[in-house]
């Protein structure tokens, strides 16, 4: 019996770990078809930022009562993986309890300490589920914001229902186990009462042994097959940013948030204009004018800007905060990230039907997944990029993106073709002759 | 610049005035009190004159880098033939654009908002906040502009510029790091703002009347265009004024 169970464990432990091996290699592919952009400078700087930012959650703590919540979730994740690694151990080795003799009453002190931290993900998740469910925060509202319809607000309900479900089965579990032990049945290790559970086991009191062993090994295969779904699950939901927080904060931009990516290209192409270089200097290099200006798709996005599609979460701080969405316009920062994630996702649906190549559909994330309206909107504020708790930039696309529209497709709004068409010839934004430019100084040399 | 130039003269600081500082009626008396401000202080300072060009700012952030890079090409070449090392500008858009875009295309210079240029000179007490308007009292609410602030992580400078008044500070409930952009930026100034159901300055001009602030100071000709029209929506013209920080601190020197 024991040797069956042994078998299926590996067995199932093997397929979820190929399963989530291939999503993130199908995640990573994506992600490479991105353009390269050097994120690897200032390693110290990068360590500690993310140190700061995605170990020490700093900017969760902007709103206090969210961040410690949010902290107690994501300490109680990390933590009680710990135990999660005793479990999967056990499994593999038939055995029960495997660190327990090893540890004696730390091993008791350590798993009350996990029940502590299960308990307060337990209360944590369900005051979120209440929240997300009844509190109607407005940034969650699909009434309010067309792209949490449907899936987006569905994700973020099952994945707390899913860490709820989870330290049930765990706190269960314990309080099955320790009335086992005092029956002194066979097998379990004797390891004495543990801090939560045991308020749990007068529910269990009048059980027989079978039922208590049944329920047992339900709670812990639920507990771990729960696990395992929950890892193949996490590479398909918002909540991927469990893991990418990390690289994404490491990869971030260390440059002023004010500061726009300069165009080489076209430093080239303006210096041969301005007579700075010859054109043959840059012989050679003749077919390396780009195919395209800006960003249209998502291949002539960065890499960065992509891992940023896959780490955002959703919460929705950064359009919370956009003052063109505030005021009702159709940008909305969140769903130019939940955009940018839903063409990747495609584009690997593609991928994989086509031995890993990406094959043209005929769609592009300009056009068919955003609208020039949406890009049209922005003030570049910076307002988003601030509020990311994980450091995502999606000024950084929408810049891209109108950079295609202008440069490439050369559609921009008639004030806009008038702006440009002012400063090429009166080298200001406004329809004034540059010889008047110094007009200004006339009524102070009058005062002198 | 070119006269100091041919007397082989060196300022202390190049003024960029930018084309709103150049162009616009109510930005060019920014200009002025700076220039009041500078020259009261003892400053010796230069400015392009009909040598500078738009910084490019619009350009860029609208999706136009060959106009962009057109535009601040030929103005390194100026600055760079003038060996220009520190520039003071009142607009915050110029000032991040000089700042961070322009060393990639070569050009380097020490890059200061007049916000902290005021700041510095009221510190060294070469600006001394008497003989004018006395603000004791007056209820002034600042305007963080995004390309100050967010961009650029410059929240205090204008502040303390501010308290330098002794005037009653008070802070919009959207300040510093979660300022609400007046809707000008990234080219919103130069077309109609796209569908919806309000304008980003009237949100905000709300907000600083909420304040219940008299005066709304700004650091920025986009801010000031914005906030001013605000003003105008609703109709408190004569009872909530648009000043930026260079025309406070002339009022208060008396120039």
């Amino acid at each position: 019996m024991a040797i069956i169970q042994q078998i299926i464990f590996l067995a199932i432990l093997g397929i979820v770990g190929w399963l989530v091996f291939k999503r993130a290699s199908l995640i990573r592919n994506t992600i490479l078809l991105g353009r390269d952009e050097d994120r690897a400078d200032q390693p110290a700087v990068r360590f500690a930022t993310m140190l700061r930012i995605a170990f020490g959650q700093k900017k969760m703590f902007d709103r206090p009562l969210i961040g410690i919540m949010h902290f107690v979730v994501y300490a109680g994740f990390l933590l009680i993986n710990i135990e999660v690694l005793e479990i999967v151990l056990d499994g593999i080795f038939g055995k029960h309890r495997l660190f327990a003799p090893f540890l004696g009453s730390f091993y008791t002190f350590l798993i009350s300490f996990f029940e502590f931290l299960a308990v307060g993900v337990l209360v944590t998740c369900a005051i979120f589920l209440i929240r997300r469910t009844f509190l109607k925060v407005e940034r969650f509202q699909p009434s309010r914001h067309r792209e949490m319809n449907g899936w987006p607000q569905l994700d973020g309900k099952i994945i707390l229902l899913f860490e709820i479900v989870l330290m049930i089965a765990i706190l269960t579990m314990n309080a099955t186990d320790t009335v086992l032990q005092e029956m002194g049945s066979q097998h379990y290790t004797r390891t004495g009462d543990f801090a939560f559970s045991h308020f749990l086991k007068p529910v269990f009191a009048n059980w027989n042994e079978t039922s208590l062993v049944i329920y047992e090994r339900f709670a812990w295969w639920f507990h771990i097959l729960g696990i395992f779904t929950f890892a193949a699950y996490v590479t398909y939901s918002k909540h991927l940013h469990i893991v990418l927080a990390f690289p994404n904060t490491y990869f971030s931009r260390l440059t002023p948030k004010g500061e726009m990516n300069n165009m080489p290209d076209i430093t080239k192409e303006v210096k041969i204009m301005l007579g700075l270089t010859e054109a043959m200097e840059t012989n050679g290099e003749e077919n390396a004018i780009p195919e395209r200006f800006g960003a249209k798709d998502v291949p002539d996005l960065s890499w960065k800007n992509l891992m940023d599609a896959y780490s955002c979460t959703e919460c929705g701080r950064c359009t919370e905060a956009c003052p063109a969405n505030i005021t009702g316009k159709k940008l909305s920062p969140r769903k130019i990230m939940m955009d940018t994630r839903d063409r990747l996702e495609d584009i690997g649906r593609i991928m994989q039907a086509n031995d890993g190549k990406f094959v043209e559909d005929g769609k592009s994330l300009m056009g068919d997944y955003i609208s020039n309206e949406e890009i049209l909107a922005c003030t570049t504020c910076n307002a988003c990029v601030q509020e990311c708790p994980i450091l995502i930039n999606p000024l950084d696309i929408i810049l891209q993106l109108r950079r295609y529209k202008i440069m490439d497709e050369a559609q921009a709004p008639g004030a806009w073709n008038a702006m440009f068409q002012n400063l090429d010839t009166n080298q200001a934004p406004w329809k004034f002759s540059p010889g008047d430019r110094f007009n200004w100084a006339d009524k102070l040399r009058n005062e002198v | 610049m070119a006269e100091m130039a041919a007397n082989n003269e060196i300022p202390e600081v190049l003024f960029w005035v930018g084309c709103a500082g150049s162009f616009d009626d109510r930005y060019k008396k920014v200009t002025v009190a700076f220039v009041k401000i500078l020259n009261k202080a003892g400053v010796k300072f230069a400015v392009l004159g009909t040598e500078e060009s738009c910084t490019g700012d619009p350009a860029r952030r609208a999706g136009n880098e060959f106009t962009f890079q057109m535009l601040a090409m030929s103005n390194i070449q100026v600055l760079n033939m003038y060996g220009v090392k520190k520039i003071v500008t009142a607009c915050p858009h110029c000032f991040n654009t000089l700042k961070n875009e322009y060393p990639e295309l070569g050009g380097n210079y020490d890059v200061v908002h007049h916000s902290e240029y005021l700041q510095q000179l009221i510190n060294e007490g070469r600006v001394r906040i008497e003989g004018g308007e006395t603000f004791k009292g007056r209820k002034i609410t600042f305007h963080d502009s995004c390309y100050l602030g967010r961009a650029n992580g410059i929240y205090e400078a204008p502040r303390h510029v501010l308290e330098a008044l002794d005037a009653d500070l008070v802070e919009m409930k959207r300040c510093k790091t979660k300022g609400l952009c007046c809707g000008a930026g990234g080219g919103q100034m130069f077309k109609e703002p796209e569908a919806g159901k309000k304008d980003i300055n009237i949100e905000r001009i709300e907000e600083a009347i909420e304040t219940g602030a008299t005066t709304i100071a700004v650091a920025c000709p986009f801010c000031m265009v914005m906030m001013t029209d605000g003003v105008k929506n609703k109709e408190k013209e004569d009872t909530v004024k648009v000043f930026d920080l260079a025309e406070l601190i002339a009022q208060a020197e008396g120039l």
